[in-house]
């Protein structure tokens, strides 16, 4: 078992090695769509997308708060778990840097409605403060990350428990999956708006979404693996809040 | 496995992720927003922005504000685990 597990481990890296070997670096957008660069009409369309789950996600934080008010310091530290991670700009193997997103914990815990508003607090903190996404693409972008991640993210948890019963591989793949889905439909959305001359918005969604793709993926791992590793340090110091939450996440589950 | 050791294992990973392009790839590794505009221009090339952020920020300003992100969510984090084990620790005590 040991030694089938390191080999496995080795092989892991070796295929690592030989990806980061061969990738030819190239100049690649990995973030949020920036001020201006969408359309009037776009933006004003992902903004109207946006607004009806930013309002259910505000009734769902309420509800939460009401019915389970011990969870209130558990949803602050998803936002700030969210917080954290979109502010690492790490390097990937496309030779450009990418940020993980960090909605994959707050999805896992509360279902993905409460994120629509975590989220979009972090891109507004980005768009203001930082000059980092913008006001006008804020909708398109809040929509990816806070809106279509979340969502893909639960649908994998909930999947994933029930068909193996393994939470820490749900959490991981929740998060990896929640993060590669806001930069897909990131790459969807530029397409859409930029479609190109010879080949419309497909080919436009293989260019966008093959840079996106490759750069995220690296990166969908490292969240993944860092969301389980806050889960783990949260249960080892088990509190009754864990609990009360975990009753809650098994709640969700049935209903 | 210990806990510890396999939190230990999954960091040094997230690490290894970050690293291990910088010294294989040979890449700029600059920040999206010129890229952007170069990848937009290159399929639309008429398309001009229409609204733009009300300033633009010294690189080392912007880093430090990234930092201060970072840093608010992770005070927020270790307080709330903190706290959580705080309450643990006391009510087995009492026990």
């Amino acid at each position: 078992m040991k030694a089938r597990k390191s080999v496995s481990l080795l092989l892991l890296v070796m295929g690592f090695t030989a990806f980061l070997l061969v990738n030819e670096p190239q100049s690649a957008y990995a973030m949020h769509i920036m001020e201006g660069f969408l359309p009037v009409g776009w933006a004003l369309f992902w903004w109207a997308l946006f607004i009806p789950f930013f309002v259910l996600g505000l009734r769902a934080i309420a509800r939460i708060t009401r019915e389970t008010p011990e969870l209130k310091l558990m949803l602050g530290l998803a936002g700030a778990f969210t917080f954290v991670l979109s502010a690492l700009k790490i390097p990937s193997v496309t030779g450009s840097s990418s940020h993980p997103t960090g909605t994959g914990l707050g999805t896992v815990m509360f279902g993905p409605l409460p994120m629509s508003v975590l989220g979009s607090i972090v891109l507004l903190f980005q768009a203001v403060l930082l000059a980092h996404g913008g006001i006008t693409t804020l909708g398109a972008n809040a929509f990816s990350m806070a809106v279509c991640g979340p969502i893909v993210g639960y649908a994998v948890y909930k999947w994933l428990m029930k068909s193996t019963g393994k939470q820490l591989m749900a959490i991981f793949f929740a998060a990896a999956l929640a993060d590669l889905t806001t930069y897909v439909v990131t790459s969807l959305q530029l397409s859409l708006a930029f479609p190109a001359e010879s080949g419309g918005i497909l080919a436009s969604f293989v260019k966008f979404g093959g840079i996106f793709a490759t750069t995220q993926i690296p990166l969908a791992v490292s969240e993944g693996l860092l969301t389980v590793l806050i889960w783990n340090w949260l249960k080892s110091n088990s509190s009754e809040e864990l609990s009360i939450l975990e009753r809650r996440m098994k709640g969700a589950h049935q209903a | 496995m210990r806990l510890a050791t396999r939190n230990i294992l999954l960091l040094t990973a997230v690490i290894l992720l970050a690293v291990l392009p910088l010294l294989l790839v040979n890449g700029e590794f600059g920040g999206a927003d010129d890229a952007a505009e170069a990848l937009i221009q290159e399929i639309h090339p008429s398309y001009e922005p229409w609204f733009s952020s009300f300033f633009e920020l010294p690189s080392e300003t912007e880093s430090m504000l990234f930092a201060l992100q970072a840093a608010i969510g992770a005070g927020i984090i270790c307080y709330a685990i903190g706290y959580f084990k705080g309450k643990s620790v006391t009510k087995t005590k009492a026990k």
